[in-house]
C-alpha cells in the first residue's frame, strides 16, 4: 500500500444525530485513508457507526443529522462543505454505493434496463441507443444470462442474487472511481455470496476501483479486504492489513469479535468467547474507553481517559491503553490464540 | 452422542410437504420438503442446513404441525403426531416440542408482559398450582436464561435483541419440553450477542438434557453446536452425518460445494480457497430412483447404486 495515492482522506468526522431521547453521537471522530485500487473493510456491529461514515461520504444522511467536524477529502475537495448540487455531480460518476437489501433498493414498477440507463442518460446524455448498449453490456459483465431479454423486465422477475447484480451493474454504469459497499451479501445465501463477492473482486481489478466494504462478517472480510478497520462505539479502535488484523490482532474489542463465532474447527467442548453486555447507548458515550464497560481487560485508566492511537507497525494502529509502554502484558484469550496457531501452522504446510 | 441404543426422542418418516398455489391449469405445486426421514436421539442436537428455500424451516414447523403435513410420519417418543389427534394428546404434543423462533421482536407479543408470555404456557398445561409457585416457577427460569426478576414486569420492547432472544428460550423452556426446534436463533442477533446466546444454548443443553433440533443456514455455527447434521437441498435431504464426519468427509457433491462457499476467517484460507460449483446434472437418476444410503457407520448420502460404490470407494 506504500507510495500510492490516496483517493479519499476522511478526517476527524464527527456526526451526531438528533432524536426524542437526545442527541446521539454517532460517529466520534473517525480518520481513515483510501488507497487507490485497494478494498478497505470497515467492520463493527450494528450501531457502530459503520454505515452512518459511507453515507455522509456519500451525502445521503438523514435530515435529523448534524456534520459536527471533520473533513472528506476527495480529489482535493472536501466534501463536508458540498451542497446537493455539487453532490448531484458525482454521485454516480465519481463515488457509488451498494445497499444491503437488493429488493428495496431497486423501483419495483420500473424496467431493468431503464434503471441501469437512467444514471447514464442523466449524467452524460447519452443516447437511449448507445446507452442500452452500454446497459446490456454491463449485464453482460456481471453475469446475467440473456441480457437483452432481461433488459425489459422487472425487478420481481429476478432472483436475490441476481438483482444484487443488478444493483451492482447500475452502480457501475457512470465508472465510478469509488464503491462503496454497504453489507452487500448479508441478505444472500452462502453459495450466492460467495458469487457476488467474486464479482465484485473482479470488477474491482478490471476497473481499478478503490472499494469501502462495510460488513459484521468476519469471514467476507477475510475473503475481500486488503485492509481492515474495526469500529466500535463511533470509533475505529484498530486498524491494519487483512494479515494484521487476524493473525496479530491487539485491541480486546478485535479479539473478542474474532473469538466469538465458532469456525469449523471450533471444538464443540469450547465455551465461546462471548462478549458480556450489550453496546453503550450512544445518547451519552462513555467518558473513557467505550469498551471497557464490556472488557475483562479494562484497567482504571479505560473508565477515565480515551486510549490514543498506538502504533504497532507502520501500517498497524490499535487505540487501546494494553499497548502503554506501562501497561501490564496481557495475552489475547486463549481460544483466539489456539486458532491464529492452527491458522498459521496450515499456511505454512501449503 | 447419536447413540443408536437410545429411542428416538423423534422420528421422521418419509415426511412431506407440498404448497399448492393457483387452480386449473396454472395450478403450481411446490415440493417444500419432499420426502426426508430422519431421528432424534435423546439428548443429542440435531442441525439441519441448506439455502434459503431449501425447506428447513418448513421441516420444522411440519414437525410442530404448524402445517398439515401431505405425507409421512412423524413420531414424537414413539406414538404418531402426524394426522388427527384429540385435543388431550395435541396438548402433550404442543408441550413436549417447544419453538425457539428466528425473530426476537416479531415472535413475542409487544402487549403482554415478560412474565404473561413465559407464564402462557405454564397456565395452559395447568403445571402450577398457584399464581405463587408460577411466579416462583418465572423467576427461577429468567434466571437460568441470564435476565432477573426485575424483568417480569417489563415489556418485550424495553430489551435488547439478545435479551428478547433469552426471554424467547425462557418460554421455550418453562414447560420443560423434551424437543427444542430451534429455528436459526441467532441469525438475527448481532455478532458480539450470537456467541452469548450460543453459549447459553449451550449450556443449558448440557444442564437439563435438552434435545434439540437446530435449524441455521450457517454451517460453522451448526458444525458448532450440533453432534449430527443433516443437509437439505430443494427438498431433500442430500446428506446426513455426525457433524465431525461431514465437514471432513463430505460426499454429497451438494455438501461439498456449500462448504467451499463458506468464508472462514483466515485470510490466508480466503486467498486459496477454490469454490466446487453443484451441478444437479452429475446425476444420472433416470433408472433408478436416489435413496439414503449408509456410506460409512452413520453417514448417509442421497444416491444411487452406482454412486453409493463411488463415494465408498472415495472414502477409503
Amino acid at each position: 500500500m506504500k507510495n500510492q495515492e490516496k483517493i479519499l482522506q476522511v478526517k476527524d468526522l464527527y456526526i451526531t444525530f438528533n432524536t426524542f431521547s437526545g442527541k446521539v453521537h454517532a460517529v466520534r471522530g473517525v480518520n481513515f485513508d483510501l488507497y487507490k485500487g485497494e478494498t478497505l473493510a470497515i467492520v463493527g456491529e450494528s450501531g457502530s457507526g459503520k454505515s452512518v461514515t459511507t453515507k455522509t461520504i456519500m451525502g445521503i444522511l438523514a435530515k435529523n443529522a448534524n456534520k459536527e467536524s471533520g473533513q472528506i477529502l476527495y480529489k482535493d475537495d472536501d466534501l463536508m462543505k458540498y451542497t446537493e448540487k455539487n453532490y448531484n455531480m458525482i454521485r454516480g460518476t465519481e463515488i457509488s454505493m451498494i445497499f444491503q437489501d437488493p429488493m428495496s433498493s431497486l423501483d419495483p414498477v420500473m424496467k431493468i434496463g431503464k434503471q441501469i440507463t437512467e444514471t447514464l442518460r442523466l449524467k452524460y446524455g447519452v443516447s437511449k441507443q448507445e446507452a442500452k448498449e452500454k446497459a446490456i453490456g454491463l449485464m453482460k459483465a456481471v453475469g446475467i444470462p440473456e441480457a437483452e431479454k432481461r433488459y425489459n423486465q422487472y425487478p420481481f422477475q429476478f432472483s436475490g442474487g441476481m438483482r444484487q447484480r443488478i444493483v451492482i451493474a447500475i452502480a457501475l454504469a457512470c465508472d465510478p472511481e469509488i464503491l462503496i459497499c454497504d453489507e452487500p451479501t448479508t441478505a444472500l445465501d452462502v453459495t450466492i455470496q460467495a458469487q457476488i463477492l467474486e464479482l465484485i473482486k473482479d470488477m474491482q481489478k478490471n476497473r481499478d476501483l478503490s472499494v469501502i466494504f462495510i460488513t459484521h462478517d468476519l469471514g467476507v472480510v477475510a475473503n475481500v479486504a486488503d485492509r481492515i478497520a474495526v469500529m466500535y462505539a463511533g470509533k475505529i479502535v484498530e486498524y491494519g492489513t487483512t494479515d494484521e488484523i487476524f493473525y496479530n490482532p491487539k485491541h480486546p474489542y478485535t479479539w473478542s469479535l474474532l473469538a466469538s463465532m465458532p469456525d469449523m474447527d471450533t471444538d464443540d467442548k469450547d465455551e465461546l468467547f462471548a462478549i458480556a453486555g450489550a453496546p453503550p447507548n450512544m445518547v451519552h458515550p462513555p467518558k473513557g474507553d467505550a469498551f471497557a464497560a464490556r472488557n475483562k481487560y479494562a484497567m482504571r485508566i479505560d473508565f477515565e481517559k480515551q486510549p490514543p492511537m498506538y502504533k504497532v507497525s507502520d501500517t498497524h494502529y490499535a487505540a487501546t491503553w494494553l499497548l502503554h509502554p506501562d501497561a501490564p502484558k496481557v495475552e489475547m484469550p486463549k481460544i483466539l490464540k489456539k486458532r491464529i496457531e492452527r491458522q498459521k501452522r496450515r499456511a505454512g504446510e501449503k | 452422542m447419536g447413540n443408536t441404543n437410545n429411542t428416538p426422542v423423534l422420528e421422521v418418516k418419509n415426511l412431506k410437504q407440498y404448497f399448492t398455489s393457483g387452480r386449473g391449469k396454472n395450478k403450481i405445486t411446490v415440493k417444500a420438503v419432499d420426502d426426508i426421514s430422519f431421528n432424534i436421539y435423546k439428548g443429542e442436537t440435531f442441525g439441519l442446513v441448506g439455502e434459503s428455500g431449501c425447506g428447513k424451516t418448513t421441516t420444522g414447523r411440519s414437525i410442530i404441525r404448524l402445517y398439515d403435513p401431505t405425507g409421512g410420519e412423524v413420531y414424537f417418543n414413539g406414538k404418531l403426531i402426524s394426522g388427527k389427534l384429540s385435543k388431550q394428546q395435541l396438548r402433550e404434543v404442543t408441550r413436549g416440542i417447544q419453538m425457539i423462533f428466528q425473530d426476537p421482536i416479531a415472535s413475542l407479543n409487544p402487549r403482554m408482559t415478560v412474565k404473561e408470555i413465559i407464564g402462557e404456557g405454564l397456565k395452559i398445561n395447568n403445571m402450577c398450582k398457584s399464581e405463587d409457585e408460577m411466579m416462583e416457577m418465572i423467576y427461577d427460569i429468567l434466571e437460568t436464561v441470564g435476565l432477573t426478576k426485575e424483568h417480569a414486569g417489563r415489556y418485550p420492547h424495553e430489551f435488547s435483541g439478545g435479551q428478547r432472544q433469552r426471554i424467547g428460550i425462557a418460554r421455550a423452556l418453562i414447560v420443560k419440553p423434551d424437543l427444542v426446534i430451534a429455528d436459526e436463533p441467532i441469525s438475527a442477533l448481532d455478532v458480539s450477542i450470537q456467541a452469548q446466546i450460543l453459549n447459553l444454548l449451550n449450556r443449558l443443553q448440557k444442564k437439563l438434557g435438552l434435545t434439540i433440533l437446530f435449524i441455521a443456514h450457517d454451517l460453522s455455527v451448526v458444525k458448532y453446536f450440533s453432534d449430527r447434521i443433516g443437509v437439505m437441498y430443494f427438498g431433500k435431504l442430500v446428506e446426513c452425518a455426525r457433524s465431525k464426519d461431514l465437514y471432513k468427509n463430505p460426499l454429497h457433491p451438494y455438501t461439498k460445494s456449500l462448504l467451499s462457499a463458506i468464508p472462514l476467517p483466515d485470510p490466508s484460507y480466503e486467498r486459496n480457497r477454490k469454490r466446487i460449483f453443484y451441478d444437479p446434472s452429475v446425476h444420472n437418476y433416470g433408472s433408478e430412483k436416489p435413496e439414503l444410503r449408509e456410506i460409512t457407520p452413520e453417514h448417509f448420502v442421497l444416491c444411487s447404486k452406482a454412486e453409493a460404490r463411488q463415494y465408498r470407494e472415495e472414502i477409503k
